[in-house]
């Protein structure tokens, strides 16, 4: 192979002309963290909302659930990134869709709103399985009480809940950061975006690479032993 | 969740605890129910009226019909699947059933205009397997439905939950965690937070037959200084050590239908049917 290696690259300036390809890598990073925190905001309280309807003791509400749940999970990813990006601004009233255009940063928005819904979809099934692993008792002691049924989720199923699946939780938080990557193809300029143009500049496919993969490998390392540090916080003290 | 007990502290090992530090100081006195006047007999405080009740076509309970006086104690008893436990959570509304009525202290159970998270609030529980909530300090559980349900003063409701705490001998755990504590602690506790909410009634569903042997007594003695005190007390339990002591009534149930409804002396004198003889000779062997 003949490859011309050169990691003092990232030290060039880019012809963007504001800043070093590291600069250029380094914004991506950041866009990618913006999107990926806050479509987890969506997809936490989405998914909970969902989870818990699939849980709860009406036809219609588990009605709701399961079908956004199959909607958002069956659909490839990439393919509501393109219905969010392209169709619904198309399909929406005229001045809606206009608007929805011309604002800035377009390609933020629809990443951030169409990631949380996706992984709302995914929370919601570890929320709804973290809520039926509790004892059927548990439920009923909060109701028993005298708590309503959102005082019964609130104080006593939730908490438990979410201590139970901590764990998939991280997984799905890791998942979604990662899908933040699906994003470039609507123009966002997220971390792969930005290694795929230093690439396309500079013909330093490896180097551009092996810089994203080291940045996505040390925020993974980040969230999981900010995962353990939360893990160890909110232990019961009693319990395995 | 199931939370694993600790071993539990031997009756001597809390008799010598109790002279040092108490940390498990069994029953102590004074009293449990305070805010509920004293039982004036006569007066009906629970009323079952010909409730039946189906899982799809499977009948649990049969034109069940009983009454529970105030300050009465009444005893359900009867094989296993018989629907006790369906019965007496049909009084505080944890079960729906298809037909009859039931009313606990003048307010209707199936009723539009009842309130069942308020009527709920003056049935106290107490469950087979504890059910305190886990990621709750034993104060926490003492005081968070006086706070959220009640709206009690943070306070308030502390000073009383540490009261019941201290009555029934547990006030060293205050700070612990219901997996911190044994079995027959966590159904101390459990009765200490139903009778926060100075309840009317309570209901007892099996509150020994999850705790070893050892533990079965401490609750007991709890559960007969709360009946002598004039709780009225529904308790499904097949001690009948305890039905004897302090029961007014004696149900028995079998196949969802209540087959006997005696008072004790009459029940464990004489029961009529042949179910009730050859379940208590059953029960009573051992
Ligand atoms: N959710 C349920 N669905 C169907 N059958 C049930 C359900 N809960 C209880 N049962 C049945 O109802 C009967 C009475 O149950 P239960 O009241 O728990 O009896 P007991 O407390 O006397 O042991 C049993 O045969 C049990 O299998
Ligand atoms: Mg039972």
């Amino acid at each position: 192979m003949n490859y011309n290696w050169n990691w003092r690259i990232f030290f060039d300036a880019s012809p963007e002309g504001n800043g070093t390809y590291l600069d250029m890598l380094l914004s991506g990073l950041m866009w990618t963290i913006a999107t990926a925190l806050c479509s987890w905001f969506i997809a936490f309280f989405l998914g909970s909302l969902i989870g818990v309807l699939r849980t709860l003791p009406s036809k219609t509400a588990n009605g709701i659930g399961t079908a956004y749940v199959e909607l958002f999970r069956n659909v490839p990813l990439l393919v509501q990134m393109f219905l969010w990006y392209f169709v619904l601004p198309e399909v929406v009233p005229t001045q809606l869709g206009d608007a929805i255009k011309q604002m800035p940063d377009a390609p933020f928005y629809t990443a951030v709103v169409c990631l949380g819904f996706f992984t709302a979809s995914r929370v919601a099934e570890q929320v709804r399985a973290g809520i039926q692993s509790l004892p059927r008792g548990q439920g009923m002691a909060g109701t028993a009480m005298g708590f309503t049924v959102y005082q019964t989720y609130r104080y006593v199923l939730l908490p438990n809940a979410y201590r139970i699946i901590l764990p998939p939780m991280t997984s799905e938080f890791l998942n979604n950061l990662k899908n933040t990557s699906v994003a470039l193809t609507i123009g966002l300029l997220e971390l792969t975006a930005r290694a795929r143009s230093m690439q396309e500049f500079s013909f330093q496919v490896f180097e551009a690479f092996t810089a994203a993969t080291l940045l996505y490998v040390i925020i993974n390392l980040v969230v999981v032993t900010a995962a353990t540090y939360l893990e160890r916080a909110v232990a019961i003290p009693g319990q395995r | 969740m199931t939370s694993t007990p600790m071993p539990a502290p031997s009756v001597k090992e809390s008799v010598a605890d109790a002279a040092h530090a108490p940390r498990d100081a069994g029953l102590q006195p004074g009293s449990l129910v305070s805010g509920v006047p004293a039982a004036a007999p006569g007066e009906t405080m629970i009323s079952i009226d010909n409730i039946s009740k189906w899982y799809g076509d499977f009948q649990v309970l049969t034109n069940c019909t009983t009454k529970v006086a105030k300050g009465e104690v009444v005893v359900v008893c009867g094989p296993s699947g018989s629907g006790k436990s369906t019965l007496i959570k049909c009084v505080n509304a944890l079960e729906p059933f298809q037909k009859g009525q039931i009313t606990v202290a003048g307010t209707k159970v199936v009723d539009k205009t009842t309130n069942l998270p308020k009527l709920r609030s003056r049935v106290g529980m107490v469950f087979q397997h504890f059910e305190l909530f886990p990621h709750l300090s034993i104060t926490e559980n003492l005081t968070i439905a006086q706070r959220k349900v009640l709206g009690r003063g943070a306070e308030d409701a502390k000073k009383r939950g540490l009261d019941l705490l201290a009555r029934v001998g547990l006030s060293a755990q205050a700070d612990k965690f219901p997996g911190q504590l044994s079995g027959g602690q966590q159904q101390r506790v459990a009765v200490a937070r139903a009778l926060a909410m100075n309840p009317v009634v309570m209901l007892f569903d099996e509150p020994t037959s999850a705790l070893d042997p050892e533990m079965v007594g401490e609750v007991l003695d709890v559960m007969v200084e709360l009946a002598k005190e004039g709780m009225t007390m529904m308790v499904v339990t097949h001690e009948m050590g305890f039905a004897r002591k302090v029961a007014d009534r004696v149900i028995f149930m079998d196949r969802g239908e209540i087959v006997e409804d005696a008072k004790k002396e009459d029940f464990f004198g004489s029961p009529r049917s042949e179910r009730a003889q050859t379940f208590l000779s059953k029960i009573l062997q051992h």
